[in-house]
Formats: C-alpha cells, sequence, structure tokens
C-alpha cells in the first residue's frame, strides 16, 4: 500500500526538479553560449562546441584596443548616468506632491505620466529629430540625455510615487509639527527613508538607457559617438559579407556581465520596483 | 513642540479654521512648484515633439530641408488623382500594401509573444512560488535574460540561429528534429519565429516575476482550506489562483502588450530587410530616416500612435484594469 505512493512521490520530485533544470538551462545558456565564443578565434569559432576548449583572450584585447569601442562604452555611461540623476532629482520633487499632497486633477496627471512611458517612441522620432537639430544637439551625447528623459523620467516618478504612498503619514506629521518647510521635508525626512528605492529605481532607469537603441542609433552619426548598444548593432567585419562573431561576442559579454552583476547583487530591491512600476526597465 | 499641543486648545475656532486653509493652500502651492519642472520636461521631450511629428504628417517635409515642407492636408495619408482616361489613382499611407503588411506583422508579432510569455511566465511563477531547495538560484537564474541589453540578446540569438555554424541547428540536426540546415533568420518562413522565439526568451522572465508577485500575495490559509475540502489542484488553480491573481495579470499583459506594439530594436538587428517581421515601428523609421520620406514617415509615426492608443483604451475599457492603483485605497 505505501510502495505506490513513495514512488508516486518520487516521481513528482523528479518530474520538478527536470522542469526547474530546463527552465535554467534555457534562461542562461545563451549566454554561457556567448562566453565560450568569446574565447575562441579563426576557424575555432566555426567549429560548434558545447563546453569551453581555449580560453584565448585575443578578442577582447582586440575590442578594447579597438579605436572606437571603449569611447563607446564611456558614452553609454556617461549618458546613462547624466538620464538617471536629472530623472531623480526632478522625480522626487514630483513623487512627493503627487502621493502626499491631494489637489484636483492628480489622477488625471497621474494617468498622462503613466500614457507617456508607454508611448510609441517612434511618434515623436521625427518632432525630437527636428528639436535635436534646432538645439544643435546632434551627434552629442546631451542629444541623446534628451531623448531618453521622454521614458526615464515617468518611469521614475510613476515608481517613486507607489513607494512614497506607502510611507506612513504620521512621518509627514510630525515634519510639519517641527515646521519644516516642504523641500526640507523632502530632504531630511523622505529621502532617508526612501534610499533603497531610490537606489532601485535609478538603477532600473540606468538599465533602461544602457539598452537604449532607436533614439542613439537615430540622433549620431559618427562612430565615437555612439553608445554600446548602436556600437554592437554596427559592427562589421573587413567585407561585407563576414561577420567578426568572436568580437560582437567578446564586446557583448563586456557590456552585459556589469549588468547580469548589478541585476544579480540587487535581485530583491529590484523585482520590488518592478512590480510597483509594473513596467519594463 | 510639546509647548505648541498645549497652545492648540486655546486658540478660538476662527484662527483654527483660517490656519487649517492657510495650510491647505501651502500645500497646493507646494505641489505645483514640485510638479512644475517635471511638467515642463515631459512638455518638451513629449508633448512638442509629438505635435510637431503630427504637423509633419500634413506637409511635405524632406529630411535634408526640414523647414521648407509645405501644408498638404492628408496627401500622406490618401490622395488620388484622375487619369484622363478616366482611372482614379489612389496614393498614401492607407492604400500602402508596405503599412498593411507592417500593420499585420505588429499585431501578429505583439500577440502570439505575449500570448506566450503570460503562459510561460504563469508557469515559471507557479514553480517558483513553490518551496523548495535552491529557489533563490533559480530565480536568480531567471533573471539573467531580462538583463541582457536587448541588441546584444539579438547579436547572441543571430548567432544561435546562424543557418551554417548556428549551434541551435547543430541541436535539432543531432536530435533529428530537422533533416537539413534551416536559415532561421534569412528564411521569409522562420523570420517571425525566429524574432518570437528571441523576444519570448528574454521577456518571460518579466512576466514570471510579475505572475510571482502576484501569487505571493495570495493568502496561504485559502490554499489550506481547499486541501482539507480535498479540492483538485488543476480547480484550485482555476477556481482560487487565477481569479485572485487576475488584477495583477491583466496589468502586467497591457505593458506588455504595449511593449510589444512599439519593438524596433529586436527586429532591426536580427532579421534586417525582411519583409515578413518588419513592424509599423520599422517600416516608420525607414520612411523618416533611411529613404528620405520624412513626411510619409511622419504620417506612420502618427497612425501607429493612433492605433496604439486606441488599443489601450479598447483594452482599459473591456478589462476595467485599474492602472493607478489607487481604487483601492
Amino acid at each position: 500500500m505505501m510502495q505506490p505512493h513513495t514512488a508516486r512521490k518520487v516521481l513528482k520530485t523528479t518530474l520538478f526538479y527536470a522542469l526547474v533544470a530546463v527552465i535554467v538551462v534555457v534562461a542562461i545558456f545563451p549566454f554561457y553560449y556567448a562566453i565560450i565564443t568569446s574565447f575562441k578565434t579563426g576557424t575555432d569559432l566555426f567549429r560548434i562546441s558545447y563546453w569551453p576548449e581555449q580560453l584565448d583572450l585575443s578578442n577582447y584585447r582586440n575590442v578594447l584596443e579597438s579605436s572606437t569601442f571603449p569611447r563607446n562604452l564611456l558614452n553609454s555611461v556617461y549618458v546613462s548616468s547624466l538620464t538617471v540623476l536629472l530623472s531623480l532629482v526632478l522625480a522626487v520633487t514630483a513623487a512627493y506632491a503627487l502621493s502626499r499632497i491631494r489637489f484636483r486633477g492628480r489622477g488625471l496627471l497621474l494617468l498622462t505620466i503613466l500614457g507617456v512611458s508607454m508611448f510609441p517612441q517612434i511618434a515623436i522620432l521625427a518632432g525630437l529629430f527636428e528639436l535635436v537639430r534646432a538645439t544643435g544637439l546632434y551627434n552629442t551625447p546631451y542629444a541623446l540625455v534628451l531623448s531618453y528623459l521622454i521614458f526615464t523620467l515617468p518611469f521614475t516618478v510613476w515608481v517613486l510615487t507607489a513607494f512614497m504612498r506607502d510611507l506612513p503619514v504620521e512621518i509627514e506629521e510630525a515634519a510639519i509639527m517641527d515646521g519644516l518647510k516642504p523641500w526640507q521635508t523632502v530632504v531630511y525626512v523622505f529621502l532617508p527613508l526612501m534610499w533603497p528605492a531610490t537606489v532601485t529605481t535609478g538603477l532600473l532607469a540606468f538599465i533602461g538607457a544602457w539598452n537604449e537603441f532607436l533614439f542613439a542609433l537615430t540622433f549620431t552619426s559618427s562612430a565615437s559617438s555612439r553608445t554600446v548598444p548602436v556600437a554592437i548593432a554596427l559592427f562589421s567585419g573587413s567585407t561585407e559579407f563576414e561577420t567578426p562573431w568572436g568580437l560582437i561576442m567578446a564586446a557583448s559579454v563586456l557590456v552585459t556581465v556589469p549588468l547580469v552583476a548589478l541585476v544579480l547583487i540587487f535581485q530583491r530591491k529590484i523585482v520590488a520596483g518592478l512590480t510597483a512600476g509594473g513596467v519594463k526597465g | 513642540m510639546i509647548a505648541k499641543e498645549q497652545q492648540r486648545p486655546l486658540a478660538s475656532r476662527e484662527t483654527a479654521r483660517g490656519k487649517v486653509f492657510d495650510f491647505r493652500r501651502q500645500k497646493l502651492r507646494t505641489a505645483r512648484v514640485f510638479l512644475a519642472p517635471m511638467i515642463l520636461v515631459l512638455l518638451c521631450v513629449a508633448a512638442w515633439p509629438l505635435a510637431r511629428t503630427i504637423y509633419f504628417s500634413f506637409t511635405n517635409t524632406s529630411l535634408n530641408d526640414l523647414y521648407g515642407g509645405q501644408w498638404v492636408g492628408f496627401d500622406n495619408y490618401l490622395n488620388w488623382r484622375t487619369l484622363s482616361s478616366g482611372r482614379v489613382i489612389y496614393r498614401g499611407t492607407l492604400v500602402d500594401p508596405d503599412w498593411w503588411n507592417a500593420v499585420w506583422n505588429t499585431f501578429r508579432f505583439a500577440i502570439i509573444s505575449v500570448g506566450f510569455e503570460t503562459v510561460l511566465g504563469l508557469m515559471i511563477a507557479l514553480v517558483l512560488n513553490a518551496e523548495f531547495r535552491g529557489r533563490g538560484l533559480v530565480r536568480a537564474a531567471i533573471l539573467v535574460p531580462w538583463a541582457i541589453p536587448t541588441i546584444v540578446s539579438a547579436r547572441l540569438w543571430g548567432w544561435m540561429l546562424h543557418d551554417q555554424f548556428g549551434i541551435i541547428n547543430d541541436m535539432l540536426l543531432k536530435l533529428g528534429l530537422i533533416s537539413e540546415k534551416i536559415a532561421w533568420t534569412a528564411s521569409p518562413d522562420t523570420a517571425m519565429i525566429a524574432v518570437l522565439i528571441v523576444d519570448i526568451w528574454k521577456t518571460t522572465p518579466f512576466m514570471a516575476l510579475l505572475c510571482l508577485a502576484g501569487l505571493q500575495m495570495i493568502p496561504r490559509d485559502i490554499y489550506e482550506a481547499a486541501r482539507v475540502d480535498g479540492v483538485h489542484p488543476i480547480k484550485v488553480f482555476f477556481y482560487i489562483t487565477l481569479p485572485l491573481i487576475r488584477p495583477a495579470l491583466m496589468v502586467a499583459v497591457i505593458f506588455r502588450l504595449l511593449d510589444a506594439m512599439r519593438i524596433f530594436d529586436l527586429i532591426y538587428v536580427l532579421t534586417p530587410n525582411s519583409t515578413q517581421t518588419k513592424t509599423m515601428s520599422v517600416i516608420a523609421r525607414e520612411n523618416l530616416i533611411d529613404f528620405d520620406k520624412f513626411a510619409y514617415g511622419s504620417a506612420q509615426s502618427t497612425l501607429l500612435f493612433v492605433i496604439i492608443s486606441l488599443s489601450v483604451l479598447l483594452y482599459i475599457w473591456l478589462g476595467r484594469v485599474d492602472l493607478t492603483g489607487e481604487r483601492d485605497r
């Protein structure tokens, strides 16, 4: 009587762990394969292997010594950091107003901000192109910072508003009793309480800016002003038909490792931020 | 502070009310000051460019001469000319087969990818919601595809799906599932499948995490009660779990649909020049920048904006989705 029951249980557990294994392998195999490929050169590239066989770092050396890729990395870091900084400064005060003060039209304003974050970016491409040209920002990092605000700002406002709304009212009452001015309340009372939320939101906005492609492709023209995604997308070999897969994979691994590390370190916080925002970072 | 508290009952009712009123006014002023910079920036980077795009769509502006365009009315959308023979020739986006092909591709892509992502995401969320050893590791592992930039994943998969040297063809051949190598990204039959595979791989983790967050809000004692009553697990899923996470799921699905409908980067890099995968964003940018049909591209961008806006309104209305999260407060 006991035997079939335990057998079924063992089978169930085995199947469950098999499912878990499939999920994990499918999730990480492509990245693992990119790492293997990035260590291969010459004809080895075109011999398919499932396990790492050699550890040739020449692809990495070539990418980092190339004339433009280090510059592209710097561009990406600069543009993304500046975008996040600007969005957070603008968003913290806006989120305070949206979450702690009741005023007419608040719901409508929130919906509009959400609407902007879901904007199809192509719809503003023509108008932004004109703006970027007219202000002389074309082919500079600031064209990208300006255009990235369209998705980082609504996102940060939205997530920070959700976080602030959950803080108890008493905190603010105490601040008012103590005679703090509104901006002092934000800086001395809310910011210290919110820094985990702010870091998460900033990180998600950073990832969004780091990965952006459409604006970066359209608003830059020279190889030295490109950001990393554009550089990787436009990597080409000596001839049109020869794609330098080894270099592409090395560059891809270089720009992805920091992101994966950050995401894994901030795992729990990111999940909380995503759920609050419901927006893809 | 204590002194203030004690003074309060002594103040007359009138001044107290005046103070409350003052306080309220001050708060509203704060709201205005605090919101102004953000609203100003959004007006500059969102409202103004959108208005200009719509304006351009009614002109014959070209890329090299942004201010030399003239008003042409609806010509970019639809115009017609009667030939001397009496035949009428229609022109414009609305009779452009390439445009309707792109519209079809966009909807096909959005619905199939989000459908798969929702089902797979829910499955993974159910797995992660069970308690087992190594759960943290699995959750970390499924975050990896999400953390990889879209362009990088397009390149990664482009290499894995390579017709000659791709590992996917190698695996399928070894397993005997295919008899000859497939040109995944180049062949018209499989280009859309390739794009779908990559998108589903990359975005299912996002869905899974949102579903998991929904699942974890369900109180455990509901399941306890169902177990005591001997309800079958499948029934539990359809009658308890699904209705309870439905609000969270609806919001997740709408965000994903919107995101899928504006897809550009993955398709631009993975399957360039394939008419099977060109979406509205791809074709609009092509006209705007590459083909020097700036005004025509603006008209397509405007149409995309209108189509997406209408879809969202329809979805919110049909699903009664509470987007601001304020209703239950």
